[in-house]
This record gives C-alpha cells, sequence and structure tokens, in this order.
C-alpha cells in the first residue's frame, strides 16, 4: 500500500467509527419502536419481529397528539419571535453606532451562560399568579429569553458579512435606515435569518426543564415532558415501545434538517463561536 | 447618512421646539448630527424589544427567587409563610445533600467537558483534515447535537437496561448500571458526552480555521513534527476558542438536568444540583428551600464564569463585536 492510499483508509476508519457511535443509539431508539411488545426484553439489537403497534398506540392517545401540537405550535411561535427580535437587535449591533451597545452584548452573553433551574422556581410561582402556569405563552416566554442570545449572536455574524455599501447606496437612493433594513438588508439576510430559525428551534424543541416545571396538563405539555407520563397497558409494563415510538417522531424533524440544512447548521454553530 | 435633509415630522421629539431655538441646542451637544442622533435612537429602538425579553424574563425572577429564598414558604402549608433571613442557607448549606450533589454535578460536568475537549479536538481535525467523507461525518455528528436529550436519555437508559438492552448484556449477568451510585454516574457522563461533543468539536473547528495554513507549511518545512505543530502552533493560536469552548461546555454541564432525570431521575445519589432544586420544588413542594438552591446555583455558575474569565483570561464572547 501507498502512503496516500494508507492515509486513506486511516481516515475513512476513523469517520467509519465517529458515524457509528452518533449514529447507533439513535438506531437502538428506532428499532425498540419497531419491536413487538412481546419482544422488547428481547436485548436484540435489530427487531426480531417488526410491527408499527407502537406508532398506533401513541397516535390513538391525546395525551401524545396533543403534546405534539403543543411542542410544535410553541416551537414556531418562540422561534419567529425570537428570529424577529434577534434580527433588530442584531442589525443594531452589526451596523449601527450608539451608546449602550456594549452593554447590550454583555447583558446578551450573562444570559446565554444563565442556569435555567435557577428561574424554575420564581417562574413557577410568578406564572400561577399571572395565570400564566401551564399556558403556551408560559414557556414561548422563557424560550424566547433564552434562545435569543443565540439568536443574537448568530444573525450579528451573518449581518457582519452583508456589504454595507448596499444599504448606503439605498440611503442615498432616498431610503430610510428602517427601509434599508426591511428593502434592502432583510433579503439579503435571509439564509442567516433561517439558520438562525433551525438553530432556535431545535433549542425550544429540545427544552424538558421548563416543559416539565411549567407545565401540569395536555394544555401545554410539549412532547419531552409528556413521554416522562407515558404509562404502560398494566402497572408492571414499563411503555419502552411508546416512548421509543415517540422518540422516534420527535426526532424526525431533527433528522429532516440534519439532512437538508447541514452546511447551514455547521455554518450557523461555528460562525457564532468565533466572531460573537 | 441619511435625515440630514428635510426633519421628519415628530421625528426627534424637538416638535414644539421653534426652528430658531435648533442652533443653541446644537451648541449645547455639538458632535451629534441628525444623522447619528436618527442612528442611535433607531439602535436603541431595534435592541429595546430583545432587551426587555431577556432583562424581563431572567432579572427580576432573580430578584424574586432571593426574596423567596428569605421565606419560609411551604406550599403545602402557605399560611406558615415567614421571614426567616437566612434560614434556609444555612439549611441547605448544612445539609449533606446538597453537598453530594454539588460534589456530583462537578464531577460530571469535569470529567465530560475533560473527555469532549479531547474527542472534540479529534473530530474538529478530522473534520478540517479528512481526504475522504468529511460531509458524511458532519452529518453524523450533527445528529446528537440536535437529537432531543430525552430521548437520547431514554435510548441509554434501555441500552443499559438489564434484559433489554444491547449494552447491558456486555455486561456479567446480574449487573444494573443504573441502580448503582457509580456505574450510574459514568452512564450519566456517557450519555452527556455523546450529546455534546459535537457542539464542542464544531467550536473547536471554527477555532481551527483562525490558524493559517501557511505558519503549518513553514513548520513543516523547517522540520517540526506533526505533534510539536498541534501544540505550538495550533493550540497556542486556537487558545480564545478553545477557552469560550470550555467556559461555554462546563456551564452547561454544570446545569446537568434532563440527563439525569431519565437516568436515574436522582436515586443512589445520582441528583445534580438542578435536579436537587427540582425536587425540593415539585416534591417536596418547599418554594422558600427551592428557591435557595435556584440562588446558590446562580452564584456556583457566576463563579465558575468569573473563574473563567479572570483566571484564564477567556475573552467573553461579543468583545469583538463591541469592537467593531
Amino acid at each position: 500500500m501507498t502512503t496516500a492510499t494508507r492515509q486513506k483508509s486511516l481516515w475513512a476508519i476513523g469517520n467509519t467509527v465517529v458515524i457509528v457511535v452518533a449514529i447507533v443509539p439513535v438506531l437502538w431508539i428506532a428499532s425498540l419502536s419497531f419491536k413487538d411488545p412481546s419482544t422488547i426484553t428481547d436485548a436484540t439489537f435489530f427487531p426480531r419481529k417488526w410491527t408499527l403497534v407502537n406508532y398506533r398506540g401513541i397516535f390513538d392517545t391525546s395525551l401524545f397528539t396533543r403534546a405534539l401540537v403543543n411542542s410544535v405550535g410553541i416551537a414556531l411561535i418562540a422561534t419567529f419571535l425570537s428570529v424577529v427580535l434577534g434580527s433588530m437587535a442584531a442589525y443594531a449591533i452589526a451596523r449601527l453606532r450608539f451608546p449602550g451597545k456594549g452593554l447590550l452584548i454583555g447583558t446578551t452573553l450573562l444570559i446565554a451562560m444563565f442556569p435555567a433551574i435557577s428561574l424554575v422556581s420564581p417562574l413557577f410561582n410568578l406564572w400561577r399568579q399571572l395565570g400564566l402556569f401551564d399556558t403556551w405563552p408560559g414557556l414561548i416566554i422563557p424560550y424566547l429569553t433564552f434562545s435569543l442570545p443565540l439568536g443574537i449572536y448568530t444573525l450579528s455574524a451573518f449581518f457582519r458579512e452583508i456589504p454595507w455599501d448596499l444599504e448606503k447606496a439605498a440611503q442615498v437612493d432616498g431610503a430610510t435606515p428602517f427601509q434599508a433594513f426591511t428593502r434592502v438588508i432583510a433579503p439579503l439576510a435571509a439564509p442567516g435569518m433561517v439558520t438562525t430559525a433551525i438553530l432556535v428551534f431545535i433549542f425550544c424543541w429540545n427544552d424538558f426543564v421548563f416543559a416539565i416545571s411549567l407545565t401540569s396538563t395536555n394544555a401545554s405539555r410539549t412532547v419531552p415532558a409528556a413521554i416522562a407520563f407515558f404509562s404502560g397497558a398494566s402497572q408492571f409494563e414499563t411503555p419502552v415501545g411508546s416512548i421509543a415510538a415517540a422518540g422516534v417522531v420527535i426526532t424526525i424533524p431533527i433528522i429532516i434538517f440534519v439532512f437538508f440544512f447541514q452546511r447551514r447548521i455547521v455554518a450557523g454553530l461555528t460562525s457564532g463561536a468565533v466572531k460573537g | 447618512m441619511s435625515g440630514t435633509a428635510a426633519p421628519r415630522p415628530g421625528a426627534a421629539g424637538v416638535l414644539e421646539a421653534p426652528p430658531e431655538v435648533r442652533p443653541q441646542r446644537r451648541r449645547a451637544r455639538p458632535p451629534l448630527s441628525e444623522g447619528a442622533r436618527a442612528e442611535r435612537r433607531l439602535g436603541w429602538l431595534l435592541c429595546a424589544p430583545a432587551v426587555v425579553v431577556m432583562v424581563a424574563v431572567t432579572a427580576y425572577p432573580v430578584g424574586y427567587a432571593v426574596y423567596l429564598s428569605l421565606q419560609r414558604y411551604d406550599l403545602r402549608f402557605p399560611g406558615a409563610k415567614k421571614f426567616t433571613g437566612m434560614a434556609n442557607y444555612a439549611t441547605v448549606l448544612g445539609n449533606g445533600l446538597w453537598w453530594t450533589a454539588f460534589g456530583i454535578t462537578l464531577f460530571i460536568a469535569v470529567v465530560s467537558v475533560a473527555i469532549e475537549f479531547a474527542l472534540g479536538m479529534g473530530l474538529a481535525l478530522i473534520m478540517r483534515r479528512a481526504l475522504v467523507g468529511r460531509g458524511a461525518v458532519r452529518t453524523a455528528i450533527l445528529v446528537p447535537y440536535g437529537i432531543v436529550t430525552v430521548v437520547a436519555a431514554y435510548s441509554w437508559q434501555y441500552a443499559w437496561t438489564p434484559n433489554t438492552g444491547y449494552l447491558a448484556n456486555l455486561l456479567p449477568s446480574g449487573s444494573a448500571p443504573l441502580t448503582q451510585q457509580w456505574p450510574a454516574v459514568f452512564v450519566i457522563i456517557l450519555a452527556e458526552i455523546w450529546k455534546t461533543t459535537p457542539f464542542m468539536a464544531l467550536l473547536l473547528l471554527a477555532g481551527l480555521s483562525l490558524v493559517p495554513e501557511e505558519l503549518l507549511q513553514a513548520a513543516k518545512v523547517d522540520g517540526a513534527t506533526a505533534w510539536q505543530r498541534f501544540t505550538m502552533i495550533t493550540l497556542p493560536l486556537m487558545k480564545p476558542a478553545i477557552l469560550v469552548a470550555l467556559l461555554f461546555r462546563t456551564l452547561d454541564a454544570f446545569r446537568i438536568f434532563d440527563n439525569i432525570f431519565i437516568l436515574t431521575a436522582g436515586a443512589n445519589d445520582t441528583r445534580s444540583v438542578s435536579i436537587l432544586g427540582y425536587d425540593n420544588l415539585f416534591t417536596a413542594l418547599n418554594l422558600g428551600i427551592g428557591s435557595t438552591i435556584s440562588v446558590l446555583i446562580f452564584i456556583a455558575v457566576a463563579i465558575i464564569a468569573f473563574i473563567f474569565i479572570r483566571g484564564f483570561g477567556t475573552a467573553a464572547p461579543g468583545q469583538e463585536v463591541a469592537r467593531q
């Protein structure tokens, strides 16, 4: 073997190990979800008897379907708001000169490092008094707060790549700074905004701490929290199949993002890291 | 800049000021042109909503948590609510449960971040240098990054459950790692590493791009080995990115909640401080003690951040932004 081919095969082995390690736990939960209830404890990695009964089971209960609606709705609304507010702030950071910018960036950084659990007890009590406990806004608000730092960093990194001159040209042509923002910069910024939206959506979709603390019923419980309340057909049966099936369902959007937006997600995570 | 043209009606809040007064105002604050002022206002206006949301939902509740932590406030006996000063802090800090949880949390954070750093660096190098299959690796590692932590935690839990799991079967029969303290802690660390190494790797990959290729080539020509190039060129140049990655991951690991909640629910002394806080709030329904733990976690996180930023000279992310 020449050195080149040897190097190539070494890289190939390294790559394969990484890919296998990354994928196996996901395959395992998928395999569990397709196992027949009678074979679920057979410990084989692949199902011996394939079935869809676990999926049928979870889609038959409002516990899961309602939680899925909550998850999708809450994550989408929080993502939308976060990208809108984040874009405004990021535009100001990247393009405008104004006093207090350093303070804003410092605040954003502090929030990014903030331990979510520290908010759980005060928010639990406040939300009960304000009637926000176990409602969609009750989750959307903390998601918005904690996704804004991520959004602002990623977006301002993208916004700084946009050529200044176009905005100036628009303003010379008579556009106000606001028009320059909506008509010229926003379309150029769209790729960065899509990337940010994906990252923020993943963040909201993933949350468990708030979802389990600030909800108590189907009214607003998201899937990660609802899974924890699944119960088996009898007390002696753990609902492994249902949990696995629900887990697979909420993993599907993530897999779609990863396959179609892989470059963007990497670009988003790395750009924010170096410059922001 | 714009704005120097015809003044827009209602623009500056100087509506009542007659034109002849304006030069006086100008003299009072000479360097600010109309355009600069419009820019300022727009800047504040654009940032205001984000700032309000971020501050209102964090600063106020933290203040409220401090207030609650000074009270005896048991939700089962709301009538017995009473200001008790630092009594809750004495209770928590004088209790072995807190220190056990604190020790476990620190152990998990330090061990998982250390291993993640080593693995993440390897992954970053693979993603930058691999001759084949870079795209496949990038796609694959985004799966653990993106997957819902709770789902991954269930996958690990069932994998290590005797009779059910493919991993538990590899162990000597009769062992159930999740039912013993240290084996369970290591399963938790494994789950944590699997989930967050990709994030570390991507941050380090961003840092790697700061290392100029010519410098590495020059060193190679001068006879530096791969290891020397890595330790004497790559690492020092990446130091800022490394410190930021370590800071963020350490703080994140210190907040660990999801994995432990699913894997052990804190049984057999595997509680992290976050789990302890949750248990006191929702199992014991003690808002006073729960808030005290919240405040203590907040202080611990602040201390860790302070050590990184002052002790290691981590550039706070955003400083670059401020300079531009």
